[in-house]
């Protein structure tokens, strides 16, 4: 009988301090709501003087060139590694002196590559990549004296830095060995991947900002769509038996809810797509190819909850956003269900996820603005390597001690660029 | 994401292709994909994790033992649970520990839901969800935390489809509840914070598009989201007729009688509806009644922002009003190209200058229709408004209160205004100084209302009350009845046989085009 009330009392306590901890904090006006301790807070964080970073002055076939080559880079969901770029060549945070810096960023642009139609390549990224690397080596001390530790590189493509669109093959290559060490700023989020690696920082995908600003709708326009989704249900081309796009939970979506009068879903996009994310409850934001979509900083931006259905998905600055809070989670093998489990949710609960995303810094965090304002996404890569510092002893190697191998990955990796 | 790989179809054809024929190689009793793919997945390391999972349940099943299996299952929670934070921090070692969490939480799946979710939101996050999510999400967020444990498969999946697709209409009518609450919600956040009540100001008068003109307004009332009293002054007395047409509409009422009948003539007519809505404001003053006075008249078309914005008056306000001068009337004479270009917007309404307050007034040009309009009720001709509508004006009611806070001294009052029998134009005559009017929507750039007069011929007879007595006579009998028409008086009809052809000729099943073309007939 002791051991029952001790065991209750250790439960209790535990309890009352964790709901203590929490303690949520109360509105901003009358419609934002913000957490303590986690998002609100963090988010607002002024990375300036908190870190330094040094910009490596590399030849600009690595970067400018390519962009004049194809400005539309300028306009897909990766331009984030542009933009981020930019962003650092004027920040405070920028220092000319090497010696004193806690960070290096090599400005490559690894995504650059269009096809005709405008869709990036990875194929020559690795060699890109590799070639910058071997630059900066030789003309600096500082890659050697780290191997990458502090240096920061931002790969926005489907599968980060494994640098392949299809799934198998990007598992297959694994990330770029040079990069082990490195801290990597991408998109690509998904637990237990080997193409995300401990203390990456996962980014937003790049929505343009302007466009979505000029599609804003008064904030009291009824919210009259109950579950919204604009997108490929079968990617048929790319996937003729099905299955493997989207694991298959798209295609679920559609024949479970195609004909269900709460489900506005379709293929075609219409000219209101941003409209009408702002005037729908739930927004779907299944995996496709990779689990991220843009869809899940349009419906942060627009105030549309967020429904993310795409296992062990990592979610952009997950440190810092309460994604459990403002979203809903659904499991791909739940997808049959998604009415059920939509509906069933208690409003109170709902109205708290509107509250919560109403937020201007969560909405702020997702977007890459020009010029940058603060609290964006620049902001929090920024605070997200801040918060690493200061560096742990591995990160600066003995002398003579070697940790990456050059030689290491596919030989056609290897090939000079 | 699905965007940038489309087009890329041509690129990965081959790719999908290849990978089509190893899955279908590879496969091949695929049934179980899931089960199979992760056995694979966890590949050479397989034995040695299954004999950790035999020993940790030996472990397990040995402490549920010797402790109770109520016991233990705690104890598995506290141990576990805090082992997970420090796991999340340091790296690869701690991947048992995980692990042992995963199992925790398999044992324990006939623990409470509360006990279950409370391990889970420990790994997701060192700031748990609050308490407040309810079970279900909070089951919901447990089952993502859970699967984040486990590896998702690369490769083929199957598209589970319900064998019963049809949504379940209990959360239907749930979902629609949600989005009525989340619309109550945004209101409450982005629109009108404390809602004042809306005074309407009515004129009527019992005649034969009464209740044509009273139902369309009483229908427009009825959607009105805020508080609402509708004040209806019947010229030559109250009627039972507009009475019971007033009652059905379930608003609050107040029926006024006006002693005086209505004028046959547009201009008499016009200082008479003047002379009642004076009526009306003494009453709200006599009764103290607060709120925002709207002066629709019944034969108006109202857009429901109208009422929105009428709740941001202070004292007195002015919209734009668009008119309705062009009624397709047979013998109106038709407007010259030259008219048609000088013609200004159809709109009367306050103008802003850039601050945004009130500068001027649109006024409506009725000089391209002068000589040519009405002057009785009923007659073919446009009816134009004489000078500002009342309905373009919106007022506070305290403002007509002998004594109200805050009343600003340029307003007259009531008293004074309309005692010796002088006619009354517009509001604007309460006020010493009328810039202080407030232009609303947007600035008059919104038509928020149409101004529209259309009546029934003086001699067009009308039923009293919606009701039919005594029943009308069958003019056109129908057709396919089964039975035969005998009756004398169709006869007549009949004979038309020629009509009768021509008309079933144009169309066999739209009986009203027939009708139409009967009463024509008849007519001539």
């Amino acid at each position: 009988m002791r051991r029952w009330v001790l065991a209750i009392a250790i439960l209790a306590a535990a309890v009352c301090f964790f709901l203590g901890a929490q303690a949520q904090e109360v509105r901003q006006g009358h419609q934002t709501e913000r957490i303590s301790g986690s998002a609100g807070d963090v988010l607002e964080d002024d990375p300036v003087g908190r870190l330094k970073v040094y910009v490596y002055d590399l030849p600009s076939k690595y970067n400018k060139k390519l962009l004049k080559k194809d400005p539309r880079c300028l306009n897909h969901m990766f331009a984030a590694e542009i933009f981020m770029h930019r962003f650092l060549l004027s920040s405070a945070v920028r220092t000319f002196n090497p010696e004193e810096a806690d960070w290096f960023y090599t400005p490559v642009y690894t995504t650059c590559d269009l096809t005709p139609s405008g869709l990036p390549l990875p194929f020559k990224s690795p060699r890109m990549m590799r070639s910058a690397i071997e630059l900066i080596a030789t003309n600096w001390p500082y890659w050697n004296r780290s191997e990458g530790a502090d240096h920061f590189f931002v790969t926005p493509h489907d599968f980060g830095a494994c640098f392949h669109y299809q799934e198998e093959k990007a598992i297959g290559r694994g990330i770029l060995p040079l990069l082990q060490r490195a801290t990597l700023v991408q998109t690509f989020g998904q637990k237990n991947h080997v193409c995300l690696k401990d203390g990456s920082i996962t980014i937003p995908p790049y929505a343009p900002p302007q466009k979505m600003q000029a599609h804003l709708i008064p904030p009291d326009t009824p919210r009259s769509i109950f579950v919204y989704f604009r997108g490929l249900f079968y990617d048929t081309s790319n996937d003729p038996e099905g299955g493997y796009y989207a694991r298959g939970a798209r295609a679920s979506v559609w024949e479970n809810f195609k004909n269900n009068p709460l489900f506005d879903i379709s293929t075609d996009h219409p000219p209101t797509y941003y409209e009408d994310m702002q005037r729908s409850v739930f927004c779907l934001c299944p995996l496709g190819w990779a689990p991220w979509s843009p869809r899940l900083v349009e419906a942060v931006v627009f105030g549309c909850i967020p429904v993310i259905i795409a296992d062990d998905i990592v979610l952009p600055f997950a440190d810092a956003i309460p994604w459990e809070e403002i979203g809903v989670f659904v499991a791909e093998e739940d997808v049959p269900k998604l009415d059920s489990i939509l509906t069933s949710i208690p409003t109170d609960v709902i109205l708290r996820k509107q509250r919560l995303l109403a937020n201007p810094s969560m909405k702020q965090a997702m977007l890459f603005p020009q010029p940058a304002q603060a609290g964006d996404a620049f902001h929090q890569i920024l605070n997200g390597l801040a918060r690493k510092l200061p560096h742990g002893e591995n990160v600066f190697l003995k002398p003579g001690e070697r940790a990456l191998n050059w030689t290491a990955g596919p030989v056609g990796d290897l090939k000079p660029w | 994401m699905m965007k940038s790989l489309l087009p890329q179809s041509q690129l990965r054809r081959s790719a999908a292709a290849a990978s089509a024929a190893r899955s279908s190689g590879g496969g091949a009793g695929s049934g179980g994909a899931d089960g199979a793919g992760s056995d694979g997945g966890a590949g050479g390391r397989a034995p040695a994790t299954s004999t950790f999972w035999f020993l940790l349940h030996a472990l397990c099943c040995l402490v549920s033992l010797f402790l109770g299996f109520r016991f233990s299952r705690l104890l598995f929670f506290l141990l576990f649970s805090t082992t997970a934070l420090y796991s999340s921090t340091s790296s690869s070692s701690s991947s048992a520990v995980l692990r042992a969490t995963t199992t925790t939480t398999t044992t324990t799946t006939t623990t409470t839901t509360t006990t279950n979710t409370f391990t889970l939101s420990f790994q997701a996050n060192p700031n748990p969800p609050p308490s407040n999510l309810s079970n279900h999400t909070a089951l919901d967020a447990a089952g993502a935390a859970g699967h984040t444990q486990s590896h998702v498969v690369v490769g083929r999946h199957g598209i589970r489809i319900r064998p019963w697709p049809h949504p379940d209409p209990v959360e239907v009518m749930r979902a629609h509840r949600i989005m009525e609450r989340v619309q109550e919600e945004q209101r409450r956040w982005y629109g009108v914070k404390e809602p004042r009540h809306v005074l309407v100001v009515t004129p009527t008068y019992s005649r034969a598009f009464q209740a044509l003109h009273l139902t369309g307004l009483l229908h427009s009332l009825r959607n009105v989201p805020y508080p609402l009293t509708w004040i209806v002054v019947e010229a030559g007395g109250t009627t039972n007729a507009t009475a019971s047409l007033l009652a059905r509409s379930d608003l609050t009422i107040v029926h006024i009688p006006f002693p005086d009948r209505m004028p046959h003539d547009w201009a008499d007519r016009h200082a008479t509806e003047n002379r009642m809505r004076l009526h009306a404001l003494r009453v709200i003053r006599e009764r103290k009644m607060d709120g925002v006075i709207v002066f629709a008249d019944d034969s108006n078309v109202h857009s429901l922002e109208l009422f929105d914005e009428v709740q941001k008056v202070q004292w007195m306000g002015a919209v734009s009003v668009g008119i309705l001068a062009h009624t397709g009337t047979a013998d109106q004479p038709r407007l010259s190209e030259e008219d048609k270009q000088n013609m200004p917007l159809p709109v009367q309404g306050p103008a802003c200058n850039s601050s945004g307050h009130l500068a001027g007034w649109h006024t409506f040009n009725s000089l391209p229709f002068a000589g040519k309009t009405a002057t009785v009720v009923g007659e073919a001709a446009p009816v134009l408004p004489r000078g500002l509508e009342w309905a373009g004006f919106v007022l506070n009611s305290r403002i007509l209160w002998k004594e109200a806070e805050g009343k600003p001294d340029w307003v007259k009052d009531l008293d004074a205004v309309g005692e010796n029998g002088e006619e009354i134009e517009n509001p604007l005559i309460l006020l010493n100084d009328p810039s202080s009017v407030e232009p609303l929507g947007n600035c008059g750039k919104k038509i928020l209302l149409w101004w529209l007069r259309v009546e029934a011929r003086a001699d067009s007879k009308f039923p009293q009350g919606w009701v039919i007595e005594p029943p009308l006579d069958i003019v056109v009998p129908a057709k396919r009845t089964p039975w035969p028409e005998t009756t004398a008086e169709l006869s007549a009809e009949l004979v038309d046989s020629k009509q009768d052809q021509e008309g079933r000729r144009l169309s066999r099943t739209d009986r009203s085009s027939r009708s139409r073309s009967t009463t024509k007939r008849k007519e001539n």
